[in-house]
C-alpha cells in the first residue's frame, strides 16, 4: 500500500467527516446481473459503526481539501493550518471500487473543498461519477456534493450519475452566514437548490407516460434519491425554533428528503470567535425529534412554538412530551377509538405502534397491556391515553407531571 | 403426544408439509410438539398416512410471519407456528395480523430477529480476495445468529454477479460461480489472507471518519452488537480510538486559534467581489433589488425576481409577486398562472417578447406547508417597502402604458386601495397612462368552467383595448 495514499486517505476523509449525512437509502433499484458491479436496495445498509454511534455506510470523502473560502466553522477553511491534501480522479474511482468489492461500503460520498474555480471542482466531482457509472459500470449509491454557482449544465450531469445531491445551507440564517462564511452567498446556496428541485420535478415528470403515448424508453432519472441538506448547530446563536423555521421552509421550497443537523464540534483547529466546546448532543437529537414529528406526525410549527416558548427545545424531555404537557386539554385520547392524527400526538406512541394499534384494535378491545406489547413501553404514554381498562384521573392535572416524566438527570450527562 | 421431527434449517415448504399432515390428523397444539431432527424424544412420531383431502388456505400475513421467523434459532418456532396456524385453520382468519396476540407477537419478534440477522449479514460481513487455481475469489467467514445463510445470499448476487465469492458460516456455504449460487453444508473458518485493503485502507478510514468528540459508545453497541466484531478487521482498533478519544478533545480544546498558513493571504488577496454588469440603469436596478432587504420576504425566499422583457417596452405588466415557479427559475410570469397569460396575450395579438413584465412586490411571500409552499398575499407594508423599486424600474422604462394585474398590483401603482372590480379599464397611475384588470391567476381560482370561459373571454378583451391604448 503506498503511504503517500494512506496519509492521502487519512486527511481527506478527516476533512469530510463533519458533514453528517450518510444515507445510502432511497432512489432507484439497480444490480449487477446484466453486468457492471453493485446494488442498490433503496432501503441503505450501515456497513459498520463507529464508537461515535454514527453509521458507515458511504466512503465520504473529499477530493481536495485545499479551499479558498474562510468560513469559520470548516476544518478546510484556508486559514486553517491543517494538512492538505489532494486525490486524483484515478485515485477515487479505484479506492471506491476496492472497498465496495469487500462490502465494506454502499458507495460514494464525494465533497470538494473549492482550490480553484466552482465550475472546475465541480466538473472534478462529476468526472469520478461518470467515470464509475461508465467505465466501471459502477451500480452502488453516489451521492455528490453541489457547488453552488457551479454552472447548470454540470449540475445537470451530477444528476445524471448520482443517486443523491446537496448543497449545504451551513448556517440557518443569512446573517450567520455573513458572520461566519462571509465570502459564501446565500442567494447562491438556495438558487442551487431551487436548480436541483426543478431538475428532479422535470425528470420525475419526463419519466411519467403521457396517456394514450406510444411506449418509449424513459428518459434518464435524476438524483432518484433527492437532495439533502446540513445546518451546524451551535455555532451561531439561532435558537431552535429559528432552526426549525428554517427547515420548513427549506422542505416545502426545495422538497429536501433530508436536513442534517450536525452539532458543532471542534476540529482541532479552532478559529477565533466560535465556541470551543462541543454543542451537547442531545440538543441535536431534540431537533432530530422535532424534525420528525413535523415530517412524520403532522406537526406545524407553532405547535413546536407550544412546546418550546422560550425558543429552545426542552433537552430533559422529548419534543412530543413537552407539547402533550403543555396541551393537556388535547388528552386522554382513547387508543379504541381515536384517530390516527389523535394517536400521533400521544407521547410514547411512535409511526408503528400507531399502525400498529390500529390494527390489533379492528380484533379486539385494547387495554393498558396490548398498549404496552404494541408501543414498547408505558412510562410515557400511561398519563395520556384511556384504554378498556385504564383512565388518566387526576394525573393529567398532575403539578409535577413533567418531573414524573422526564427521566432522572443521571442518565443525561452519558452525553 | 406425537412428535414431529424438523431439520434446525428447515424452510417454509418443510414446515408446511408437516403442519398439514398435523391438521390431517386433526392433531391440537398441546397434542404434537415439533422438535429438532437431533434431539432425543419418548414420543411417537405421527403415524403413516396421508394428508389428501386435507386442503386449506391461509393469509398473506401468516405467510409472512412463517416465512421470516421459521429462520429463527428458538426451539419453540415451530410449535408457535403450529399453535397460530391450527387457530387460523379453525376460525382465526385474521390472527396472524393481529399483534396483540401473544403468540403473534413472540412470532412477529423472532420475524423482526431474523429480519435484523439477515441486514447485518449484508452489513457486516467482509470479503478478502484470494487467488484460487489462477483465479480470483472473494471468500468471507460469517457468523449469523439464525438460519439466515439462504435468506442473505441473493442480496450478494445482486451486488456482485461479476465476480466469485464463497461465504463460509457455521450453517452451511454458499458459493456463486461462473453464474451459479450453490448452497454447501458447514465448513470451518477459512485463515485470513493478508489484504491491504481491508487491513489498510479500510481500517485507516474507518479510524478516521470517528469524531472523538461525539463519544457513543452505547449506540454503537446497539447497532454493531460485540459478537460481530471479530469478523469485522476495523474493529481490532476500537480499544485505542476510545480510550484516545478524551486526550483528543481535550487536546484540540486547549488548541489556540490556528495562525494561518502563508498562501491564506495570497488566495485572500485574489478574491474579487463579483463584478456587477451595469451597463444599463435596469441591470444596476436588478443587481440592487437582488441584495434587497427592505422587508423580511427576503429571508425564506429563494432569490428577488426581478422584471423581464425589452427595455424599450411600449407596456409593461404589473403582477402582484412571484410564486412558486417564479421564485425558483427567478423569472416572472413562467408559473400556471404566467402560461395562461402568454395564452391571452397571443389571443389579443400581442407579442410576448415585445411587453415587459414585472411584479407589484419582488419576493415571494409564503407559508410553508409540509412539500408545498402557499401563496401568502403581501401585506400593505411589503408592497409600500417593495415600491420603491417598481417606481424606479418603470421611470427606467418609461413605458406608454402600465397594466395592473389584479388589486396588489393597482393598490401598489396608485398609492391607494383600489377594486378592481369597479375600476377595471383605462387608469391614470400619477403621470403614468395605466389600465386596471384581474390578475391571471384569478382566471384560474374560478371554480366553474362556464364562468371561468367568461372571464378570460373579458381578460382577452382588455387585453386588446390595452394594445390599441399602446399603440
Amino acid at each position: 500500500m503506498p503511504l503517500d495514499l494512506l496519509k492521502k486517505l487519512e486527511i481527506l476523509a478527516d476533512a469530510a467527516k463533519y458533514d453528517a449525512s450518510c444515507a445510502s437509502s432511497g432512489g432507484s433499484k439497480r444490480d449487477s446481473l446484466r453486468g457492471g458491479i453493485g446494488s442498490t436496495t433503496g432501503a441503505g445498509i450501515c456497513h459498520a459503526f463507529t464508537p461515535d454511534g454514527r453509521c458507515v455506510s458511504l466512503l465520504k470523502i473529499l477530493l481536495t481539501n485545499f479551499c479558498r473560502y474562510d468560513c469559520a466553522y470548516c476544518v478546510s477553511r484556508r486559514s486553517s493550518n491543517v494538512a492538505r491534501a489532494r486525490f486524483s480522479v484515478d485515485e477515487v474511482v479505484r479506492l471506491t471500487l476496492d472497498l465496495y468489492r469487500r462490502n465494506c461500503i454502499e458507495g460514494l460520498f464525494l465533497s470538494s473543498g473549492i482550490a480553484r474555480g466552482e465550475d472546475e471542482t465541480m466538473g472534478e466531482l462529476v468526472r469520478v461519477a461518470r467515470t464509475l457509472r461508465t467505465a466501471h459500470g459502477f451500480r452502488g449509491y453516489i451521492h455528490l456534493k453541489t457547488i453552488p454557482g457551479a454552472s447548470d449544465a454540470l449540475v445537470a450531469e451530477a444528476g445524471r450519475w448520482a443517486d443523491r445531491l446537496s448543497i449545504n445551507v451551513e448556517l440557518p440564517s443569512e446573517t450567520s452566514l455573513s458572520t461566519y462564511a462571509p465570502e459564501k452567498d446565500a442567494t447562491s446556496i438556495r438558487r442551487g437548490m431551487a436548480a436541483t428541485r426543478t431538475l428532479i420535478d422535470e425528470a420525475v415528470d419526463a419519466r411519467k407516460p403521457a396517456p394514450g403515448a406510444i411506449r418509449r424508453a424513459k428518459p434518464p432519472r435524476f438524483a432518484p434519491a433527492g437532495q439533502s441538506t446540513q445546518m451546524i448547530v451551535g455555532a451561531d446563536r439561532a435558537d431552535d425554533l429559528a432552526i426549525l423555521g428554517a427547515s420548513t421552509a427549506l422542505y416545502a421550497s426545495y422538497r429536501l428528503k433530508r436536513v442534517y443537523y450536525a452539532a458543532f464540534s471542534p476540529t482541532g483547529h479552532p478559529s477565533a470567535g466560535l465556541p470551543q466546546a462541543a454543542t451537547p448532543l442531545i440538543r441535536e437529537h431534540r431537533l432530530y425529534q422535532a424534525d420528525w414529528l413535523l415530517r412524520f406526525y403532522g406537526f406545524e410549527l407553532p405547535d413546536l412554538v407550544t412546546a418550546a416558548p422560550s425558543g429552545m427545545l426542552d433537552q430533559a424531555i422529548d419534543p412530543k412530551l413537552a407539547w402533550a404537557l403543555a396541551r393537556r386539554d388535547q388528552f386522554p385520547v382513547d387508543v379504541n377509538a381515536a384517530p390516527r392524527e389523535a394517536l400521533l400526538r400521544v407521547p410514547g406512541l411512535g409511526v408503528r405502534a400507531v399502525d400498529r394499534i390500529l390494527v390489533a384494535r379492528r380484533s379486539a378491545t385494547l387495554r393498558l397491556a396490548d398498549i404496552a406489547r404494541l408501543s414498547g413501553g408505558l412510562s410515557r404514554t400511561r398519563p395520556f391515553i384511556v384504554t378498556a381498562d385504564w383512565r388518566p384521573t387526576a394525573s393529567l392535572d398532575d403539578a409535577h407531571l413533567r418531573r414524573r416524566l422526564a427521566p432522572a438527570p443521571v442518565q443525561l450527562s452519558l452525553f | 403426544m406425537h412428535a414431529v421431527r424438523l431439520p434446525g434449517d428447515a424452510d417454509d415448504a418443510t414446515f408446511r408439509a408437516a403442519a398439514k399432515r398435523c391438521i390431517a390428523l386433526d392433531l391440537a397444539p398441546q397434542d404434537v410438539a415439533f422438535m429438532d431432527e437431533a434431539a432425543p424424544s419418548l414420543f411417537p412420531p405421527l403415524p403413516d398416512g396421508t394428508d389428501a383431502g386435507t386442503s386449506f388456505s391461509v393469509s398473506r400475513a401468516y405467510q409472512d410471519l412463517l416465512h421470516d421467523a421459521i429462520c429463527h434459532r428458538a426451539a419453540d418456532r415451530f410449535d408457535l407456528l403450529y399453535d397460530v396456524l391450527w387457530r387460523v385453520v379453525h376460525g382465526a382468519r385474521g390472527l396472524a395480523a393481529n399483534p396483540a396476540d401473544p403468540a403473534v407477537a413472540r412470532l412477529s419478534g423472532y420475524a423482526r430477529a431474523v429480519r435484523r440477522d439477515v441486514h447485518k449479514m449484508h452489513a457486516f460481513l467482509r470479503f478478502r480476495p484470494r487467488e484460487i487455481d489462477g483465479r480470483t475469489r472473494h471468500v468471507a467467514w460469517f457468523e449469523p445468529q439464525h438460519f439466515t445463510l439462504r435468506r442473505a445470499a441473493p442480496f450478494f448476487v445482486d451486488r456482485f454477479a461479476g465476480m466469485d465469492w464463497l461465504i463460509a458460516t457455521p450453517i452451511g456455504t454458499a458459493a456463486w460461480c461462473e453464474g451459479r449460487l450453490v448452497f454447501g453444508p458447514p465448513a470451518d473458518k477459512p485463515a485470513d489472507a493478508d489484504d491491504p485493503v481491508l487491513d489498510e485502507l479500510w481500517s485507516t478510514y474507518y479510524r478516521t471518519t470517528f469524531n472523538p468528540a461525539r463519544l457513543r459508545l452505547d449506540a454503537m453497541r446497539r447497532e454493531m452488537p460485540r459478537n460481530f466484531w471479530a469478523n469485522m478487521p476495523e474493529t481490532r482498533q476500537i480499544p485505542a480510538m476510545v480510550a484516545a478519544a478524551g486526550r483528543r478533545v481535550a487536546g484540540m480544546r486547549a488548541q489556540a486559534p490556528d495562525v494561518p498558513p502563508a498562501f491564506s493571504e495570497r488566495v485572500a488577496a485574489h478574491w474579487r467581489p463579483a463584478v456587477v454588469r451595469s451597463d444599463t440603469p435596469l441591470d444596476e436596478l436588478r443587481a440592487e433589488v437582488a441584495a434587497c432587504r427592505r422587508c423580511p420576504l427576503h429571508g425564506p425566499a429563494t432569490q428577488a425576481v426581478f422584471g423581464e422583457g425589452p427595455p424599450d417596452a411600449s407596456i409593461v405588466f404589473v403582477g402582484e409577486q412571484p410564486g412558486d415557479q417564479e421564485d425558483l427559475a427567478g423569472r416572472p410570469f413562467v408559473g400556471p398562472a404566467g402560461q395562461l397569460f402568454d395564452r391571452a396575450l397571443a389571443e389579443a395579438g400581442i407579442d410576448r417578447s415585445a411587453v415587459y413584465c414585472t411584479n407589484a412586490v419582488k419576493h415571494f411571500k409564503y407559508e410553508p406547508r409540509g412539500r408545498r409552499r402557499i401563496h401568502k398575499k403581501p401585506d400593505p407594508g411589503e408592497v409600500t417597502a417593495c415600491r420603491w423599486w417598481l417606481d424606479r424600474e418603470l421611470d427606467a422604462l418609461a413605458p406608454r402604458l402600465v397594466v395592473a394585474l389584479g388589486g396588489t398590483s393597482a393598490g401598489a401603482l396608485s398609492g391607494r386601495a383600489v377594486s378592481v372590480l369597479s375600476e377595471r379599464g383605462p387608469a391614470q397611475f400619477g403621470a403614468r397612462a395605466g389600465w386596471i384588470t384581474m390578475h391571471p391567476s384569478f382566471l384560474l381560482r374560478v371554480p366553474d368552467a362556464a364562468r371561468q370561459a367568461e372571464e378570460y373571454r373579458a381578460f382577452v378583451a382588455d387585453l386588446r383595448g390595452i394594445r390599441e391604448a399602446a399603440a
